[in-house]
């Protein structure tokens, strides 16, 4: 196996600014009231990076969420780009609602896995099926961390609460089910490891269609004991990942040189290109249902795979289907939205 | 309440009978699903085009096919259009309703049956007209199937001889619903021929019943609200529609995708300058629609009770991080699921104050098409002045049943998009506070995202005026006191009321929404029949105008006249008159799932007045007033 190797022909020449002309600091946030130690911490961290790497421009990105320590945090990066915090688990509906106002927008959303698979599952499964263009990443500590501990729908089976309380029903895959409603980018990562969960945000933002990323996210104060399978501990050591990523965005012109069959190639809606290095070499990640069972067999052996999981580049977003013209919707002027009187004259001699 | 009181008037038997003109009800019976609405709209149109002032009133079960539903058309030359109890020309398809329908009617008025029925021997104080509708069917065409859908259409050809209704101007209404199916107008209209001709073969006349020609309609059409307030949607320049199925707002959504299709898709690019999103539920309506206004679209979404209880969080959100959003509730009848098919105005409260905390919405109570279409353009400029959720509360019987409506006028104002950012505003604040009140009025600023101007987070959680998060006790107060200015100031922006003071008057009357024509009608009943004169204000919109109290000042009672059981406007009124006046009002209240009618207001009116004892008239119920049996 052969590592891809790097020429770089024109990377640019100040590191400190990205494409837009930007420093990091221009995409930091306020100051994290979240507990310290809190994975959500470190995924807004590599929301950061990514987003600085990538180049976008704040002011063309909105920021949404739902309920929760993790729906709280997109306060916490980005803080010159516009925020909603919606109702616990309806947060994408709001952001359906805000694409279709403008779809120039790009959306990065964050939720929890009990705003996600409890409440909000119901928006979740619809969301995965229309394929609206956003990232959408689920914090997922197996608890409901803002009400002090419960379990969530994503605690395994036997995994006990700090005061000893076990819980008995089996989780809801996340990545599973948005694969089988359709989803067409579907990740799953650990807020502990930089470099995987940097370069699956960056392919995400590339993705021009729904981005799922469940990233394991251990909340230090409720559920990071031993006998919880979602510790800093149980999830570093179960980390089972699908290969090495690296990402090329489109706007660098990186020629990278690898040994067919070990990396696979899969080329962004943007142009951008992703580079799997493979451990198991059979794993296509374009292969819906390849997916789905390399994921329920890693979780019968109590691992994650983590990675991407499945990427169907090329398929139609919710937006396009919808035909709508060029300009955002929200900045039609009134000549463009309200039809002329001769339009009111047609429908009243219709009716008369 | 005797809310399912008909009246059975004295009237002389047929035969003596001086002929009716232009005053009185057609009903139609049949069952769902057998294609009836075409011959009753066609009815009711050719009526409409004959210059008769007409309206139309559908009860229809909540059921796709084989339930009974009745059809009542009513004709008057004075122009009232709220429904009327009594029944004066039944038609009677539906065999299982047909002998209780006929034990209903009031003496005097006429039967068309089909004849196998053999109602005839249930009465004799009434005019039977048999007519073997299969017998008849077997002339109008070979065709087995296409025969079934024009079997109604008889009834039209009879009545059109009984009546005197114009066969050319059923044509013509025929040709107005399938314009461009020739072959299906013309059979439909072999169908009237035979039903005619049957008729005049056949039925001796010995009911006092006619249709004759007026010119009562010039510049009319005839539409239903739910059609008047897409079209009022359309011209507000909606961009973001969002909904979830219900009965009775669906045909609202329906209708306006039909236009907005058409007249909303750039010519050059055929693309559209909207988008639409059937959505999930009613939560992810609303969620949608206020994304959609806080990204800066013209954000509506169209439902009704069942949903409205849906929408509770996100109505508070919005209120609350001040997104604009219009909400149609096209009421029904509740509590829960309710009656879906009949019409109410229940949901005053509940919309008022919809979600938890200190929430306050305003509402639009449109009682015409006319206001449909006028109040749909204000929903959008009032969202956005005030950034907040506003409720357009229409009915059923507004929005699904067929009304004559003056054509609507090309808007005059342009869209009021309210206090957005842009350059020049910011440089006039200065610094940006999502929630400063720079110009006392109680409205902030916003800014939209992907504009350039200053970004802020959208939040329904405690926040200042600077839109930062905050559980200070001070930022709150001093937040939601603010708030509580901003309705103040909407006030004087809400649609005014109609008044109409009569200067003798004790008795003033206040009604809003669908009840506005049966207190026309019951006014003038208060006059004719008790020599009562009353002043009437007819509300339009909460919160109220500063009107309101001198209006309740002026006279000795006011009654407050409402499809509800539970005096939902007058509750909300007696939430701000003075203790003195609140003490005025009196209540009547109509809540039997048909719309109200004028009888019901005058006889409660009189009664509470001390003109009578007990009402005028006997009481009984008709099968469509008692509804559709079994569960
Ligand atoms: C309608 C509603 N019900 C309940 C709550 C209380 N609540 C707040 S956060 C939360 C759970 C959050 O869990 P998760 O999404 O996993 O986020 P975490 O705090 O673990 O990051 C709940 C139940 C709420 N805010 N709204
Ligand atoms: S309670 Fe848990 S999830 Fe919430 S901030 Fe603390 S560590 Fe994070
Ligand atoms: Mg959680």
């Amino acid at each position: 196996m052969t590592s891809p190797a790097r020429t770089t022909a024109n990377s640019p020449a100040n590191k400190k600014t990205n494409r837009a002309g930007l420093e990091l600091p221009a995409y930091r946030g306020g100051k994290t009231t979240l507990c310290a130690g809190c994975g959500h911490n470190a995924i807004s961290e590599r929301i950061i990076d990514a987003c600085f790497a990538m180049g976008i421009e704040p002011d063309r990105v909105i920021k949404l969420s739902g309920i929760g320590c993790s729906s709280k945090s997109p306060a916490y990066f980005l803080g010159s780009s516009h925020g909603f915090n919606a109702v616990h688990g309806r947060m994408p509906s709001v952001g359906t609602g805000a694409l279709l106002a403008n779809h120039e927008l790009v959306a990065i959303g964050v939720s929890g896995d009990g705003d996600t698979g409890a409440i909000g599952i119901g928006q979740f499964v619809h969301l995965m099926r229309r394929n609206l263009p956003i990232v959408y990443v689920i914090e997922d500590n197996g608890c409901y961390g803002l009400t002090k501990g419960q379990f969530s729908p994503t605690a395994d089976v036997g995994s006990t609460l700090k005061t000893g309380v076990v819980n008995d029903l089996p989780p809801i895959d996340t990545c599973a089910l948005a694969i089988q409603l359709g989803a067409t980018f579907v990740a799953r990562s650990f807020s502990g490891d930089k470099k995987q969960l940097t370069a699956v945000l960056k392919a995400a933002l590339a993705h021009r269609g729904t981005a799922m990323i469940d990233v394991l996210s251990p909340c230090v104060t409720f559920n990071d004991h031993e006998g919880s399978t979602k510790s800093y501990a149980y999830v570093k050591s179960h980390d089972d990942p699908l290969g090495e990523l690296d990402f090329v965005p489109f706007f660098e012109d990186i020629s990278v040189d690898y040994e067919p069959g070990a990396v696979q190639e899969v080329t962004m809606h943007d142009g951008s290109r992703l580079y799997l290095r493979k451990l198991d070499e059979a794993y296509d990640p374009t292969d819906r249902m390849h997916a789905l069972r390399v994921l329920h067999e890693t979780h019968d052996r109590g691992e994650f795979a983590t990675g991407l999981i499945y990427v169907e580049p090329a398929a139609a977003d919710f937006l396009t289907t919808l035909n709508l013209v060029d300009e955002p919707l929200a900045s039609l002027p009134e000549s463009r939205v309200r039809p002329p009187k001769a339009v009111l004259d047609e429908i009243m001699a219709g009716l008369g | 309440m005797a809310a399912y009181d008909v009246a059975v008037e004295e009237r002389p038997t047929a035969s003596s009978a001086a002929p009716v003109i232009n005053d009185f009800s057609i009903q139609v019976a049949t069952v769902n699903g057998s294609g009836s609405q075409t011959a009753n709209l066609v009815l009711l149109r050719a009526i409409f085009q004959m210059g008769v002032p007409v309206s139309g009133k559908n009860l229809f079960p909540s059921n796709i096919a084989g339930l009974p539903t009745w059809f009542t058309i009513r004709a008057n030359k004075k122009g009232y259009v709220a429904r009327k109890k009594e029944i004066d020309v039944l038609v009677a398809m539906n065999p299982e309703t047909a002998r209780e329908d006929v034990l209903g009617l009031p003496a005097g008025a006429a039967v068309v049956y089909d004849a196998p029925l053999d109602l005839d021997s249930l009465r004799d104080d009434l005019v039977f007209y048999p007519v073997p509708f299969d017998a008849l069917l077997a002339k109008v065409s070979r065709d087995v199937k296409l025969r079934r859908r024009v079997r109604n259409m008889l009834y039209d050809g009879v009545l059109s001889r009984l009546l005197g209704v114009d066969l050319d101007e059923m044509e013509a209404a025929l040709r107005k619903q399938f314009g461009g199916k020739p072959k299906v107008v013309a059979i439909n209209r072999e169908a009237l021929d035979v039903g005619c001709a049957y008729a005049e073969e056949h039925l001796d006349k010995r009911d006092p019943f006619f249709i004759e020609p007026m010119d009562a309609n010039r510049g009319r059409i005839l539409v239903e609200g739910n059609a008047a307030a897409a079209i009022g949607c359309m011209m507000a320049g909606v961009t973001v529609v969002t909904w979830y199925p219900i009965t009775p707002s669906s045909s609202l959504c329906e209708t306006l995708i039909d236009y907005l299709r058409k007249y909303r898709v750039d010519e050059e690019t055929g693309k559209a300058t909207f988008a639409v999103v059937q959505a999930e539920d009613e939560i992810a309506a609303l969620g949608m629609a206020l994304g959609g206004a806080w990204a800066g679209a013209r954000s509506m979404t169209a439902t009704s009770g069942p949903g409205v209880s849906l929408m509770g969080e996100f109505a508070g959100l919005g209120y609350y991080a001040e997104v604009p959003a219009v909400i149609f509730d096209i009421q029904r009848v509740g509590p829960s699921t309710g009656l879906p098919t009949r019409t109410a105005q229940g949901d005053v409260l509940s919309t008022a104050f919809l979600s938890h905390g200190d929430t306050r919405h305003p509402l639009l109570f449109p009682s015409s098409p006319e206001e449909c279409y006028s109040m749909a353009m204000d929903a959008f400029d009032l969202a956005e002045r005030f950034q907040t959720p506003v409720f357009v509360l229409s009915d059923l019987d507004l929005g699904m049943n067929t009304w004559m409506s003056a054509k609507f006028g090309y808007p005059s104002k342009p869209l009021d998009r309210g206090k957005v950012l842009d350059a020049e505003a910011l440089e006039k604040i200065g610094r940006f506070g999502r929630y400063r009140d720079v110009d006392g009025d109680g409205i902030p600023w916003r800014s939209v995202p992907g504009t350039p101007a200053p970004a802020y987070f959208c939040r329904g959680s405690g926040h200042n005026e600077w839109g930062q998060y905050s559980e200070r006790s001070d930022d709150y107060e001093k937040n939601v006191d603010r708030l509580a200015r901003k309705f103040e100031t909407a006030r004087d922006w809400m649609p005014a009321p109609e008044v109409e003071i009569d200067r003798r008057a004790t008795v003033g009357i206040i009604a809003y929404g669908t009840s506005h024509w049966a207190v026309v009608e019951g006014r003038d009943q208060l006059l004719e029949e008790a020599d009562l004169q009353t002043s009437y204000y007819r509300l339009r919109a909460y919160p109220f105008r500063s009107g309101l109290a001198s209006f309740v000042e002026r006279h000795e009672h006011v009654y407050v006249v409402e499809q509800n059981r539970d005096a939902q406007l007058a509750s909300l009124m007696r939430l701000e008159l003075k203790a003195e006046l609140a003490g005025r009002l009196r209540s009547v209240l109509h809540y039997a799932g048909v719309p109200i009618d004028a009888r019901t207001i005058t006889d409660d009116i009189l009664i509470q007045e001390g003109y009578r004892a007990e009402r005028s008239v006997a009481h009984g119920r008709m099968p469509h007033e008692a509804g559709v049996g079994g569960e």
